[in-house]
């Protein structure tokens, strides 16, 4: 798997250091996942935070605060090191492995299919993914084979993470682990490639403004 | 495995205290890790605004987890003061802004493994640290103020930029140019 589509470095800075909120963390933790030029960029990112926090000036600790630390720790197990986890496959057989990053099963749980799945249109389907942020709506969405993402405009940035399948734009094609990261005031229309058509994680930070008119009657409705 | 009990901790780098923490347990190397890297958790927390004794609780919070996750921490993938930074920015993430942090399982089946070593594994970690200091100090002052806003006052881009008065695109692209010097200090040029 080859990773041709990365998130701006804006985001992969903004990961590392926390000041990014929950829902477009969610794609950046998801890509992460598949792609090793980001993870490596990610830890150098975080190696700031590392040294800025090594060079804070000291605010004194209460006098019992060591005491009261120890007095914590006492009983307190260590952790061994993480080992792999079985994959899904070996504990049911008859499961496929899930095709979401773990990033994503904490929120949503493993299994696409039974998520109950909101009509947009005939052959595109969303499910909203609960957080605390307000700046930003993460939810995944699901495009039957050869039809097209609603048009629409920008008026924020949006994220796009492929999960499963693909799909093209005027421009390039997005397979798995590819984030297609489009800036404010672009026109694109998205179609699901053939196959199995596309799972993806669409993160954004304003309401879409379709073109087309019966999902800007729904807008309201499905809370798009 | 036999630790250098005989040294005394005080002159034990921040990464030999971890691991002595994680291999045998020795509070005596988490009690001068806390002296020296308490006060400046305690300072991070305080920098986003929490309270004097909120910021003590949660670096107290912090150091319990840096204690129970002891053996999770690698030398080569990290060094102890970037990975107790992680540990404090994931806790000041839950506790003052009362989001979640989503996270990278190293162990997910998905996961999509480095095929090369990469310039960063090539390099000392300690090492890595002293580089990214150096390559900061040497920042202009516009860079530098918007990269200490967003990693230690947790400030947003959007909020760097009004808090500045600096258009968005402008605070971006200092991050960018920043993260580019910082990259190529470490030798990382893609």
């Amino acid at each position: 798997m080859t990773i041709l589509h990365h998130p701006g470095d804006d985001l992969v800075l903004g990961y590392a250091a926390g000041s990014l909120a929950e829902s477009w963390s969610i794609a950046i933790a998801a890509h992460l996942t598949y792609c090793p030029i980001c993870r490596l960029k990610v830890e150098a990112a975080e190696n700031v935070g590392g040294s800025l926090l090594g060079g804070l000036d000291a605010e004194a600790m209460a006098p019992s605060a060591l005491d009261l630390l120890l007095t914590q720790i006492k009983g307190v197990e260590q952790n061994e090191p993480e080992k792999p986890r079985a994959s899904i496959k070996e504990s049911s057989p008859s499961k496929q492995l899930s095709i979401l990053p773990s990033a994503l099963q904490s929120y949503i749980g493993n299994d696409v299919d039974a998520l109950p799945w909101q009509r947009l249109k005939n052959d595109v389907f969303q499910y909203l993914i609960e957080t605390n942020d307000y700046e930003a709506k993460a939810r995944i969405l699901r495009i039957k084979a050869g039809r097209p993402v609603p048009s629409h405009g920008h008026r924020g940035r949006e994220l796009t993470l492929v999960l499963s399948g693909s799909f093209e734009d005027e421009l390039s094609k997005f397979s798995t682990g590819d984030l297609q990261d489009v800036a404010e005031e672009t026109v694109h229309k998205p179609v699901a490639a053939s196959g199995d058509g596309c799972i993806c994680l669409a993160v954004k930070d304003a309401p879409l403004q379709f073109k087309e008119l019966i999902p800007r009657i729904l807008q309201p409705v499905l809370n798009i | 495995m036999a630790p250098a009990q005989e040294v005394s901790p005080d002159t034990r780098s921040d990464n030999d205290l971890l691991l002595s923490i994680a291999v045998t347990q020795c509070r005596e190397a988490f009690s001068t890790l806390f002296q020296r890297l308490g006060p400046r958790v305690k300072a991070y927390m305080m920098k986003v605004g929490a309270s004097p004794d909120v910021a003590e609780e949660i670096t107290q919070e912090t150091f319990v987890s840096v204690w129970r996750k002891a053996r999770q921490f690698d030398q080569r993938k990290s060094s102890a003061v970037t990975w107790i930074f992680t540990i404090a920015r994931n806790r000041r993430i839950d506790r003052l802004r009362k989001e979640r942090r989503p996270a990278l399982d190293p162990y997910d089946p998905l996961l999509v493994p480095n095929k090369i070593p990469t310039p960063l594994e090539e390099l000392e970690q300690s090492s890595i640290v002293k580089n990214v200091t150096a390559s900061i100090e040497k920042l202009p002052v516009d860079q530098r103020d918007v990269v200490h806003l967003s990693f230690i006052e947790g400030l947003s881009h959007q909020e760097i930029s009004d808090r500045l008065k600096t258009p968005l695109g402008t605070i971006k692209s200092r991050l960018r140019l920043s993260f580019e010097k910082l990259r190529l200090s470490l030798g990382d040029s893609q």
